[in-house]
């Protein structure tokens, strides 16, 4: 208890401190200091240059820093910000306030569209009695004496006529604003590069942006969108400059001009070469093997354990007359793990179909259930069998992640499946999902190219194919040389793949051992810009 | 012509997409895309709605087994339905958010929905329990390293693991648990994850490529 007042006292010392504290008159002390700020050395080398590889409308700018830049210990420190600016003619702040109205004028016009039934559906009301006001549609603005509850009918009447026909007249006049406003708004968008360039009468400077100490180089990224407040013309001359700002925003030192600057778009990204020869690359080696394939040649493709005993696993359903559940995960239709699960699913569903076993797909998407109905019926068609196929087999359960769960771990519980088949994405559910299999006694298959997932399957299911097998499932199932041609060079582009990263290894230890820096190349080859 | 004109449009719009990547203009052509599917996706929840409807009224109608599940399905998505509809007990009636504090359908979702959803997820702590006694049986070699590896990794994020080798001298600190947990991480691990990456990248190219190329067209329902 002694010890407990001991704390407290202390507390309340403390605060009567603090509170003393707090009663000095800082202000004055910042103010003198501020008063006594030298203006700061300004940035030197400014430079600025269209954007590379861009659809156009962005500046790329670099300077050198203020010499007493607060990161520079060698100077005064005094430099706490770059501010960028950039040249504005008149005409440009007149292009913002047209932009400004119009977007008024379009927004205004939004909301009677939406308001306006709500009022005519009020008036009805009115006009069969109802006399309070929360019983409307519309919420009307009556004098504070009235009765919210009980009012006059004529003048709830009134009041809705009144907001009506006001409303109306805003239609009518926002109608043609919206129109003239549009066009006359883009015909002086044209006009800005006219206007840019009476540089540097009838304009001034204003502030874009600012980086912080240290910094050297900012990126104007405007938009093409003339409707957008960052919208940043091409082809248009501009100029820049970057102020170096102390503690104080009105000592400050200006850099030289940069200007006539222009941005322009490009038609190709050369950052992007890299990728673009690797896809022709791997295109090459696809075609090349289908060609293989079609021509008769066998192609060895290496086994997965995981696929060789789907046959196994339905045909133990098969014995146990007991069905497959197959699950295709979370993902939506436009998902390649989902359509590669289609396409499992599709050989599945043709080997369940032979054996004549059950076979139930609980669906978390709707566009996925329709595109699965197709695939199950096709393979029941395929299979000789269309009419062993009715539509609950592919049925819908819900889009809510764990009310799925629950549903499919039900059905895994009460009906308990010989096989259950996971292929496509999976999030915090796999591992519910697995176990809840493996206690009901299932043999387990899965394929995710979920990496986080992945462990959750292995250790749950008794086969799992990892990653990219996944996508290579469907072309063993099916065996077919051209699907095997697809394959053989996905494994050719992943040994260039390796040979790559060994190589890049090899060069990057050179430089470290002999300082050439020619052996940092190839990893800039590499290299993919934005 | 079925089979033909689906193959057309996938060959032409993967075909533009993969252009558009190195086109600076064309760049925002596959974000433009994806509204056609948000199109197909309003008109997919009436299908969902309605399949759900005619799978669990059938169970109903022919009282098949566990019929009782389905009356709860039907009751639920009806009644939520119609509160979210019609807003009822909504404090600002129709005008209101659907979602308004107070109103019906926001409370069978605080109160309903939230702690169901909640409850499924807390059962993922018992199941990797489960899942982990059955994992770490040291059966064979490569389970033993799993062993060693999650022993390791599960020391190593306890204050006892730094307790237990805090006596190894700073030359030697790559031994400690804590800094071998790490190391298992950063190094083995992550190289793992890289290399099933990079099979994942290649396989996505590949299964894409069969795709457009009309190689792989068992999406279609077209096994041949």
């Amino acid at each position: 208890m002694t010890y407990m007042l001991r704390i407290m006292l202390l507390l309340v010392l403390l605060a009567g401190v603090s509170g003393l504290a707090q009663d000095q008159p800082v202000a004055d002390t910042a103010a003198a200091d501020t008063a006594t700020v030298d203006p700061p050395a300004p940035v030197t080398n400014l430079t600025g240059q269209d954007r590379d590889n861009d659809h156009g409308h962005a500046i790329e700018l670099s300077w050198t820093p203020s010499v007493d830049d607060l990161e520079n210990p060698a100077g005064d420190r005094s430099v706490m910000r770059y501010r960028v600016m950039m040249w504005r003619p008149a005409f440009a702040f007149r292009v913002d306030t047209l932009r400004q109205m119009y977007e008024m004028v379009r927004n205004s016009y939004k909301p009677i569209r939406v308001y306006k039934p709500l009022v005519d559906s009020a008036l009805s009301m009115v006009e069969q009695g109802v006399t309070s006001v929360a019983q409307l549609p519309f919420k009307v603005q009556l004098p504070a004496d009235v009765d919210m509850t009980d009012v006059p009918q004529d003048l709830l009447r009134q009041t809705l006529e009144d907001t009506l026909e006001t409303m109306v007249g805003q239609v009518e006049v926002s109608k043609d604003s919206v129109k003239t406003f549009r066009s006359t708004f883009l015909d002086s968008v044209d006009a800005l590069t006219a206007a840019y360039a009476t540089y540097p009468n009838n304009g001034r400077w204003d502030s874009i942006g600012a980086e912080p100490p240290g910094s050297g180089n900012f990126r104007h990224a405007g938009s093409k969108d003339e409707f957008s407040p960052d919208f940043l013309p091409d082809h248009t001359d501009l100029y820049y400059r970057v102020d170096a700002v102390t503690i104080d925003p009105d000592v400050y030192a200006e850099s030289e001009i940069v200007g006539p600057i222009q941005s322009s778009g490009q038609w190709y990204n050369t950052g992007r070469t890299v990728v673009l020869v690797s896809v022709i690359i791997f295109t090459i080696f696809t075609i090349l093997f289908v060609q293989q394939a079609r021509g008769g040649k066998e192609l060895y493709v290496r086994p997965l354990a995981g696929i060789e005993a789907v046959d196994d696993a339905i045909g133990r359903a098969t014995e146990m007359g007991k069905p497959i559940l197959y699950v295709l995960g979370l993902g939506a239709a436009s998902d390649i793990a989902t359509i590669a699960s289609f396409t499992i699913l599709s050989r599945v569903a043709k080997r369940v179909a032979e054996y004549q076993t059950d076979l139930i797909v609980p669906t978390y998407d709707p566009i996925v259930m329709t595109v699965a109905q197709e695939v199950v019926k096709s393979s029941y068609m395929d299979a000789g069998r269309p009419d062993d196929y009715h539509e609950d087999m592919v049925y819908f359960v819900t889009q809510s992640q764990f009310a799925y769960v629950a549903a499919v771990n039900g059905v895994m519980l009460r009906q308990l499946p010989a096989t259950n088949v996971y292929m496509g994405k999976f999030y915090a559910e796999s591992l519910i999902l697995a176990e809840t299999g493996a206690l009901a006694g299932s043999i387990q298959i899965a394929g995710t190219d979920e990496i986080a997932q992945i462990p959750f399957f292995v250790v749950a299911c008794d086969f799992t194919l990892i990653g990219e097998e996944l996508y290579a499932a469907s072309a063993y199932l099916g065996g077919e040389p051209i699907l095997l041609g697809s394959l053989k060079a996905q494994d050719y582009a992943k040994a260039l793949f390796v040979i790559s990263a060994i190589v890049g290894f090899v060069f990057l230890v050179l430089h470290d051992i002999t300082g050439v820096e020619w052996f940092t190349n190839f990893k800039e080859w590499y290299r993919v810009s934005d | 012509m079925r089979r033909q004109v689906p193959l057309f449009i996938t060959f032409f719009v993967g075909t533009l997409l993969i252009v558009s990547v190195f086109i600076p203009p064309m760049e925002n052509l596959g974000e433009d895309f994806t509204l056609f599917f948000d199109i197909i996706a309003v008109f997919a929840f009436f299908l969902g709605g309605g399949n759900l409807l005619r799978v669990h009224l059938t169970k109903l109608y022919r009282k098949s087994p566990d019929w009782g599940f389905s009356v709860v399905t039907v009751v639920g998505f009806f009644l939520m339905l119609a509160a979210g509809l019609f807003k009822i007990g909504n404090p600002g009636d129709i005008s209101a958010s659907v979602t308004a504090e107070g109103s019906m359908f926001q409370t069978m979702f605080n109160n309903v929905v939230l702690p169901l959803q909640s409850t499924m997820y807390a059962l993922l702590a018992f199941f990797i329990a489960s899942a982990s006694y059955r994992a770490f049986r040291a059966k064979n070699r490569e389970a033993t390293i799993l062993l060693v590896a999650a022993f390791i990794i599960l020391l190593g994020r306890t204050p006892f693991g730094m307790m237990l080798t805090a006596w190894i001298p700073d030359s030697w600190s790559v031994l400690q648990v804590p800094n071998l947990a790490i190391w298992i991480m950063n190094s083995p691990n992550l190289a793992g994850q890289r290399a099933i990456l990079i099979g994942i990248g290649l396989g996505v190219v590949s299964m894409s490529l069969r795709i457009i190329l009309g190689i792989e067209r068992t999406y279609l329902g077209d096994d041949r």
